[in-house]
């Protein structure tokens, strides 16, 4: 496994590479492609924390933790919720920051402070020539220029190797509440988590289990802030049901399992679809799942179906798109139509002419 | 400035381009008179003028398919406008371009409040966005300050900004989907009312691409609920670097205002003398703007004056009242009036680590000093986007030049603290020559790359954003 220690060493590795490479930070997420395993994980360290303007750089390998301790000392945290794929992929590892850029990791917060991309203020990486790259930087301000940033953000180790990633940070909040509604049916719930999200309210997390028919939207912010913002919620909410407020504790738990969707785990393909959060409750239906999970209002569906499944077949053509996660089914990407295949692949053979890096198709 | 030679061999096709586009447009569509094409012969950067071959004014997204189709063929550069508010020249034409105008598409196509959406064609005006849905009490986020004429067409193109971007983000963030046509004519759609790519991030490079990838003729946007209330508080501090730490401190104390404006004296005097805002005479003026319940504001308000107190502020005034909040913003929101009263005036938009604020603002005096021009500071401190404002007398011959060197000396700075040409504006014509000072050969050739796969010909907007050397190989 090659494993660079430092963003010279990772331009020299790829300079020489004659064959394909298997780009992977921390290795906890599957990684296309049987080249040569190439880890980021040897770059780490922050290179530059400045609370004071909301920001930090950080190297690509540095691990998630490192970032999140150093962040939660000041109390500052990545605005994006970053999942944590081991659990539901069964895998081992650490996961890194620059794993997380690769694949635009978003959690609940996605619905109201933006994805991965969103946070993503700079990058460094080496494309397949060998050459280092940088394009953003370190201010929240930039349009300097076309924003590769973002092309970066969710490229999957395709378009190069990451080495160095800057972020617009935000204040971590001082308390959390969750309103809880039971009972609903799937289309009810994405009723509810559109009135509240539609709220002057800011709820920033709104989930669905139509397992347990649980229904959860997150408040967060200064304590009176909360408790009144809680109250208002419920009373918009008054028609669902009552709700219950869960504490700080609760709250927190139910966002990290919504975050990890731990409720997933056991055998069978995981399906992620991308949808107008109004089309949830027909995707669901179509789906015919095994489990399903609903978070950002119903943007995102989380579904477990028999092994070998095609989803997208079941789907049809709905505007979202569906990418699968965990088993053995169809294409784990979602195909592209003609005019926006014919752009990426230009991209990819130009940023990556010797075809070294990870193939743009999941696992 | 320098702009590419006019191509005579292109001048020459103008009768057959013409009658071309009147095969596919209707009459009123097609403007080539001399005396008509001069009202597009700049944009906002007034200081630059170029009557353009032709200008094109399509209703629909294929009309603007069918336009670019015949200027591809016919390897005519092409110069998308939304409104022509750029101040970087974003769409300043060159003699031997069509000039291909969205203004007349501005359809609201969907609203739908349970996803939060609005789609609609990118010839609307910014703040006529969020006049379409605040009726049902929401918004759009993004408000630069040439709002009530910026068409979104442009948003997109510069990826603008706006005075709330701490909390809200920027275009880019508020962009969920785009139709756009390519040079060629293909119509594609990127995004749409979903929240993330399938595959690589196009929209995150078209947005800010400056009109050089395509003409994005239909948008998915993200409206939000609009909160409940907002009231600033203002603050006046005896020095500049006071000030910036008190806007260090705020931001580390977990309130994340919706917005921290910086006003330097030059700014707060001519803006006092203008508008009458009742602002203290002092070295330093924070407006630092939160949101919610008038119990939430004032919840903030008070761990944000907590902190101000701690840097002796020579005046701490929160508003209690709608009246009060409008008078504090009166003078931030008339600055640039203000200073233009007092003499022409170029406004850069720099963006810098916030940390480095007392040492820019040092530089930026010295240069002053150097050039002998005055210059006014007025800027979105919360996010370090410097607005200097450099007066000079356009009537007085060499002064726009010396203004305009004393800016590059100024965006070189901000570079050399950590920051970067523009923060909002867009490179456009103004900073391309610029472009050196941030990025390298490397840097630039990897967002050519992308240029070379959107347009291979360089037809659109071929002479922006890059410095000429650097592009000229590729260009026609």
């Amino acid at each position: 496994m090659l494993k660079p220690e430092s963003e010279e060493q990772l331009a020299e590795m790829v300079r020489s590479a004659n064959g394909p490479l298997s780009v992977r930070g921390g290795g906890t997420r599957h990684v296309p492609g049987d080249g040569e395993a190439l880890t980021t994980s040897g770059l780490t360290g922050i290179t530059l924390y400045e609370p004071g303007a909301l920001t930090l750089v950080a190297r690509a390998g540095t691990p998630m933790a490192v970032v999140e301790k150093a962040l939660a000392k000041e109390g500052q945290r990545l605005p994006f919720e970053p999942m944590d794929h081991r659990a539901l992929l069964g895998t081992k590892g650490t996961p890194t920051i620059g794993g997380a850029v690769a694949m635009n990791v978003s959690g609940p917060r996605r619905v109201q402070a933006g994805a991965c991309r969103d946070s993503l203020i700079g990058v460094r990486f080496v494309d397949g020539e060998g050459t280092v790259i940088k394009n953003g930087g370190r201010v929240m301000k930039n349009v300097t220029g076309y924003d590769l940033v973002k092309l970066m953000a969710g490229a999957r180790g395709s378009l190069g190797v990451l080495s160095e990633v800057s972020f617009k940070v935000l204040p971590s909040a001082a308390t959390e509440a969750t309103l809880r509604l039971t009972g609903l049916s799937v289309a009810q719930a994405v009723k509810a988590m559109a009135a509240g999200l539609s709220s002057p309210f800011e709820v920033n997390a709104a989930a669905h289990d139509p397992q347990s028919g649980e229904t959860w939207l997150r408040i967060e912010g200064l304590q009176g802030s909360v408790a009144y913002r809680a109250g208002q919620v419920a009373g918009v909410l008054a028609s669902f049901g009552v709700a219950d407020r869960l504490d700080p504790k609760a709250s927190a738990r139910i966002w990290t399992d919504v975050r990890d969707v731990t409720a997933m785990q056991g055998a069978g393909d995981i399906w992620r679809v991308s949808v107008r959060p109004s089309h949830a409750p027909d995707i669901v239906a179509r789906a015919g799942a095994d489990a399903a999970l609903l978070d950002w209002g119903g943007g995102l569906v989380w579904l477990r179906l028999p092994e070998g499944t095609d989803l997208r077949a079941r789907l049809g053509d709905f505007g979202g798109h569906a990418t699968r996660l965990r088993g053995t089914g169809p294409g784990a990407l979602p195909p592209e139509p003609d005019a926006l295949a014919t752009l990426t692949a230009g991209i990819r053979a130009r940023f990556d002419p010797r075809g070294l890096f990870n193939p743009m198709t999941g696992v | 400035m320098e702009m590419p030679n006019v191509d005579p061999f292109t001048i020459a096709k103008k009768d057959r381009l013409i009658t071309r586009l009147l095969q596919v447009l209707p009459d009123d569509a097609v403007i080539h008179e001399p005396e008509e094409t001069r009202a597009y012969e700049c944009d906002a950067l007034t200081a630059y003028r170029c009557p353009p071959l032709a200008v094109v004014l399509p209703r629909t997204t294929d009309e603007v398919a069918a336009v670019l189709k015949i200027c591809h063929d016919m390897e005519i550069p092409v110069v998308p406008r939304g409104s022509g508010t750029s101040l970087a020249g974003g769409a300043l034409p060159t003699a031997d371009s069509v000039i291909l105008g969205v203004a007349r598409m501005t359809d609201v196509l969907e609203v739908d409040y349970d996803d939060r959406i609005i789609r609609l064609q990118t010839g609307r005006t910014n703040l006529s966005v969020t006049g379409a849905v605040e009726a049902d009490g929401f918004f759009y986020a993004p408000d630069p300050s040439s709002q009530l004429a910026c068409a979104i067409a442009g948003n997109i193109g510069m990826n603008s900004g706006g005075a709330h971007c701490l909390k809200y983000g920027v275009t880019t963030n508020n962009l969920l989907g785009v139709t756009m046509v390519l040079m060629d004519g293909t119509v594609v759609e990127v995004g749409g009312a979903h929240m993330d790519a399938g595959g690589l991030d196009l929209l995150g490079v078209i947005c800010g691409s400056e009109g050089q990838l395509g003409v994005v003729t239909e948008a998915t946007l993200r409206i939000l609920p609009k909160p409940e209330g907002a009231r600033p508080v203002l603050m006046a501090f005896d020095d500049n670097e006071t000030a910036g730490a008190c806007v260090a401190d705020i931001i580390k104390a977990g309130v994340l205002p919706v917005a921290i404006e910086f006003m330097d004296r030059p700014v707060i005097r001519a803006t006092e003398a203008f508008a009458h805002a009742g602002y203290p005479d002092a070295e330093a003026l924070l407006i630092v703007e939160v949101e919610g319940s008038e119990d939430e504001i004032d919840e903030q308000l008070e761990v944000i004056e907590k902190i101000a107190r701690t840097h002796n502020p020579v005046e701490l005034r929160r508003s209690t009242s709608s009246d009060e909040s409008a008078r504090i913003w009166l003078g931030r929101k008339s600055a640039f009036g203000a200073m233009g009263q007092i003499n022409d005036y170029m406004c850069l938009d720099g963006t810098i680590p916030v940390s480095e604020l007392p040492r820019i603002l040092r530089g930026i005096g010295d240069l002053s000093a150097k050039y002998g021009l005055d210059v006014g500071n007025v800027f979105h401190a919360g996010d370090g986007n410097m607005h200097p404002l450099i007066l000079f007398d356009a009537n007085k011959p060499g002064d726009l030049e010396l203004c305009e060197n004393m800016g590059a000396d100024i965006l070189k700075l901000c570079v050399e603290v950590g920051g970067c040409l523009t923060g909002e504006h867009g490179v456009g014509v103004e900073k391309r020559e610029l472009m050196g000072h941030q990025f390298n050969e490397g840097d630039m050739e990897a967002q050519l790359r992308v240029k070379d796969v959107f347009d291979p010909k360089w037809l659109l907007n071929p002479a922006k954003v890059f410095p000429l050397s650097v592009t000229e190989s590729r260009r026609v």
